[in-house]
Parts: structure tokens; sequence; C-alpha cells
């Protein structure tokens, strides 16, 4: 059994809800840097919502961007100072409704950096509205009768877009299970490795729970990925080493 | 040091990699264009970074992580493309970091047109985003002093840790002039708050500043009144026994010059106050007015006043203050003397 440590980066308890996923990632990646000597050379751009709350509890330097432009942000820092270590870190409607643009840009250009998308298919820290990724018929604060996909449009799968592009990797893991975060500690690890060796792009999407907007308990919540996101949102590796994966 | 003729745009960028620029990002639109071409094949050339984004929005956080990152950066625009510059102007005011912008002014609101205005004072000297900041905003006349204030706008960036803005306009970027250009500048971008890795530090927190430093309301407060006691600049052409002074700014200075020459030579007492830097607004320069004045003229590009708010605001409304308007069509000097001889007759 191997000894239970606390990353020295999580510098503080963090701020997330009882059950939420951030605190689950936030540690995986603080593992990961730590793991692959990065601490001292990472920056973090941080997104406008949850994700945001990192700030308050991870010990690398950090900037905090516009809501839905930190990659565009972390392409900025990239560029000028390619020897730092450059994480984006966001949630699904910062990425992807507000950000699609700029979350598909730096895609498009290959950037070298690793973008982390936390998808918990609603807007947490205004209070749970419908998302982009939203699944049909799912109730949000906007979507009182549930998501109308005729009128609304079906959930948004970021990972269909860019596999189609050249891009360094792309894969999605979830939390419901210890096995499944395991495998999202392996994809962030080869994201930021994908980094290190000058890969081009790099994402990981994470489904993960949202027990308070989702009127849930937190193990409700982890079973309700398991039986309704992950269907919608496969799982596992898309590209790796810039070369299209066959799942 | 020899002159060479250069287009207000192409000295206004070659001036920007002298000071040390060495990060772009930005997006066509006209009359800027030429800024981003130039500096798509001059940045390379120094080890910098040019990259032309997907959007204004793209650009203006571009540069937002290249100047958190200790690098001096810029983007420019345009009208609507300066509209939306607004939120990433902001974030970059309220984390406190320098960077250059330069809006070359269009004519008009929504899409509008290409040529020469000076419509976007406001947007450029109140606070065109969110929230409390404000711009240090130089006014160019003329292509060296479009290569001048680039210098100076990047200095003072630094000096303030807060953003910097050109205003400038289509017929000043588009204009070839004789220009000395400045040596070449070696910045270290290695400053003590850039993001570049902790290294061993504390790590380093790239935010608003507000939630760092106590009693904020009162700091940045004081922030902009130093900038306001020490960072005023204008050029005042015969104000000291004049009857009527124009205050205009850009090419509409270049027109009242002239205007000021003409109207002398006919024996009429006219003057010109020009702000070279519009925030902040050179209220000094009108102590060296005549103290009998009879009125002041704003001769600005726009279909609206702006610039005679400014006018009024400095003057304390003593004397008439009246604009000389007119975006659609440039004014002749003529135009303008007419103006100022109602004025003194009033």
């Amino acid at each position: 059994m191997a000894e239970k440590r606390t990353p020295a980066l999580l510098v503080e308890d963090n701020r997330y809800c009882p059950g939420c996923g951030h605190g689950i990632i936030n540690r995986i990646l603080a593992e990961v840097l730590e793991e692959m000597g990065l601490a001292d050379e990472a920056v973090v751009s941080l997104a406008v919502g949850c994700g945001g709350l990192m700030m308050y509890s991870f010990g690398t330097d950090w900037i905090q961007a516009p809501h839905g432009r930190a990659a565009a942000v972390a392409t900025g820092i990239k560029r000028v100072r390619p020897e730092t270590c450059v994480i984006a870190y966001q949630g699904d409607g910062d990425a992807l409704a507000i950000g699609f643009s700029e979350t598909m840009y730096a895609a498009i250009r290959n950037e070298n950096i690793t973008t982390i998308i936390v998808n918990n298919g609603i807007y947490g820290m205004t209070g749970g509205q419908m998302a982009p990724t939203t699944l049909p018929g799912q109730k949000t604060a906007t979507s009182p009768a549930g998501r109308d996909a005729e009128t609304t449009g079906l959930p948004l799968d970021v990972i269909a877009f860019m596999k189609e592009r050249k891009v360094g990797y792309l894969a999605r893991g979830a939390l419901h299970s210890a096995k499944e975060i395991n495998k999202v500690k392996k994809y962030i690890r080869a994201a930021v490795e994908n980094q290190q060796s000058g890969g081009g792009y790099a994402l990981v999407e994470i489904l993960s729970p949202c027990p308070t907007n989702w009127h849930m308990t937190p193990e409700a919540a982890m079973k309700h990925i398991e039986a309704e996101v992950e269907p919608r949102y496969p799982l596992g590796e898309f590209v790796k080493n810039g070369v299209k994966v066959n799942a | 040091m020899a002159m060479k003729l250069m287009k207000g745009n192409h000295a206004l960028a070659e001036a920007a990699v002298r000071a040390g620029c060495r990060f772009f990002g930005g997006y066509p639109i006209t009359p800027q264009t030429e800024i981003l071409e130039y500096l798509s094949a001059r940045l390379p050339e120094v080890g910098g970074v040019f990259l032309q984004a997907e959007s204004e929005l793209g650009g203006i956080n571009m540069v937002y992580g290249a100047a958190a990152a200790g690098c001096r950066a810029m983007t420019s625009s345009s009208g609507p493309g300066f509209s939306l510059l607004q939120e990433g102007i902001s974030y970059i005011a309220s984390a406190e970091l320098p960077a250059v912008f330069v809006d070359v002014q269009r004519y008009g609101s929504g899409l509008g047109d290409i040529f020469q205005a000076q419509s976007d004072y406001f947007t450029a000297t109140r606070c065109g985003g969110h929230g409390d900041y404000k711009l240090l905003v130089y006014a160019p006349a003329s292509v060296q002093e479009s290569v001048d204030l680039t210098m100076l706008a990047f200095d003072k960036a630094d000096e303030y840790r807060n953003p910097a803005l050109l205003l400038s306009d289509a017929s000043i970027a588009q204009m070839m002039e004789p220009v000395e250009l400045p040596e070449m500048r070696d910045v270290n971008f290695d400053r003590p708050w850039a993001m570049r890795g902790k290294h061993g530090g504390p790590n380093k927190r790239v935010s608003s500043t507000m939630y760092y430093i106590e009693d904020f309301d009162a700091y940045i407060k004081a922030k902009y009144d130093a900038m306001i006691a020490r960072e005023q600049r204008w050029e005042s052409v015969r104000v000291e026994d004049a009857d009527v002074v124009l205050v205009a700014y850009g090419v509409s200075a270049r027109i009242c010059k002239e205007a000021v020459a003409l109207a002398r030579e006919r024996g009429m007492r006219l003057g010109l106050l020009r702000p070279i830097s519009l925030w902040p607004f050179p209220v000094k320069g009108f102590e060296s007015v005549n103290p009998d004045v009879r009125g002041y003229l704003a001769v600005e590009l726009s279909a609206l006043p702006r610039l005679r708010d400014d006018v009024l605001l400095a003057t304390g409304q003593r004397v008439p203050t009246e604009s000389f308007l007119g975006g659609m069509h440039i004014p002749e000097p003529s135009a303008i003397i007419e103006k100022a001889a109602e004025l003194i007759a009033e």
C-alpha cells in the first residue's frame, strides 16, 4: 500500500461543494505535475466559474482568464515562455459556450498547451443553468421542463469536433469510480507529457458530478454519470501522439 | 540619423519592435491592417511572436497572457474591433499589467466606414470596459509622433503597470512622412511579477489586484491621481494672447495649426491647444492661455461633441465653448476660422 500523501501544490483546503469533482481533478493535476517535476514550471490559465475556485488552493503560478478565454490567455503565455508547462483549466460552460471559439482555435492552431475541461453539464457557479453539455430532457434552472433538443440542440461533444483536426492528444474520462479516476490520472499525465514533448494541443475532458445543482446526493450523482452521462459521452483516448486512436 | 519615408501604420509597428515589443496578437480591420501585416514579417526577425487571432477577443486575451508572462505585448484594431477589445482591456488593467493597444479610429458607430474619424474618444478616455480603470491615452498627430508616442506608451505602461492606448486615426495611419526611428531597445522580460513558473519562490497570481491590496479604493485612486499629476502632455501654439483657442488632437490639430497661421496672417488672434495625452487630459495646458480669452472651439472629426466635454471640465465653463464637428468631411482651415470669428463676435 502506497503512502497517502497530499501534494504540496494543494496549499489550502479547496472551496468546492461537498461531492464536487473539481477537488479530485485538482488533486490529480497536482500529483501529475509533482510526479513529473513540473510544479515549478507550471502556469495555470483559470476559467471563470467553479473551476476558478482553484485559485485559492492550487500553488502553481496562475492567471485568471476572462470567461471563456483561458485557451487564448494560455496561448499568449506559452508562445512567449515555451519552457513553461501551461494548463488551461475550464468548465464546460466556459470552454464550450462563451469560449468555444477560443477553445477550438487553440486546437486548430495545434497550440502546445494542455486543456482540462470539467464537464458537469450545467453552469455550477451561477446555480445550475443549462450548458451546451446538458443532456436532452435534463432539468436545469433555465430548462425547467427539461432540455428541448429541438430548440436548443443536442449536447456538444467537443472531442468529436477536434479529433478531425491535427492535434496532439484527446481523451475523455469520468469520475464515477476509482477505476475511472485512475484512468483520468493516466490521461492527464499523457496530456502533460504530450506538451512537454512538444506534441501540440492536448485536451482531457472529464465527466464530473455537481450534486448541488443536480439536486442529488454525491453518491447518486456518481451513479448518474455512469447511467446517463457516459452513454452520451464515450470515454477513452481518441488521439494519441497526434494519431487518431480507433476505439 | 537618416530620415526614412514611412507610412503611419508601418512606422508605428516598427517603433513597437524597437520599443522591445515581442508579442502581437490581432485581427485584420481597416484602416489598421498594415500594423498586423508589418509585424507578421518583422516580429519573427527579432525573435518575437506574431499571431493572427481568430477574433479581437482572441487577440486581446493572447496579449493578456503574454503581458502576464512579462513580455512587452501589443494589439491594434479599429472601431468595431476596438469595441471587442474592451473586455480584455478591463482584465489587463485590473491585473495591473503593462500592455499597449492601438485604435486607428474610423468613422461611425456600428459598421461605420473606413475613413478617418475621432469618434472613439469617450471609449478611449473614459473607461471603455467595465469597472474602474483608465488607460494612458496618447494621440499622435504625425508619423514621427506615431513613433515617439509608441516608444513612450511602452515605457509608461511599464512604469505605472497600466495599459496604454495609442489613439490614432485613418489619416495619420495612412499618410507617409519622413521619420527618424529610435535605436532598438533591449528589454528584460524576467520581471519579478512575470509568470514563468514559481521556481522555488511563492506562486505568482495574476488576477484583479483588488483581491490582494488593502484599502484598494484609495490605492487605485492614488495610482490614477499620480498619472493625472505627472503625465499630462500637450503642445500649445500662440495661446498666450489668443482671443479664441482651438482645442484639437491628431489629424484635426494639423488642420487647426494651418487655421491658426492663416488667421494670424489676417490679424485674428487664434491659438491652438493640442492635447498629446488625451488621458490624463492636459488641464495644465490651459494655465498659459490668455486670461481674457473669449472662447474655445473644440475641433473634432465626429458627429457628436466628445472632446468639448473635457474642454468644459478643464476651463470650468468660464467662456463660451463650442464644437466644430464633422466626421464625414475633413474641415477646411477657413471654415474653422469662420466659426472662431463667430465666437469673438458674440
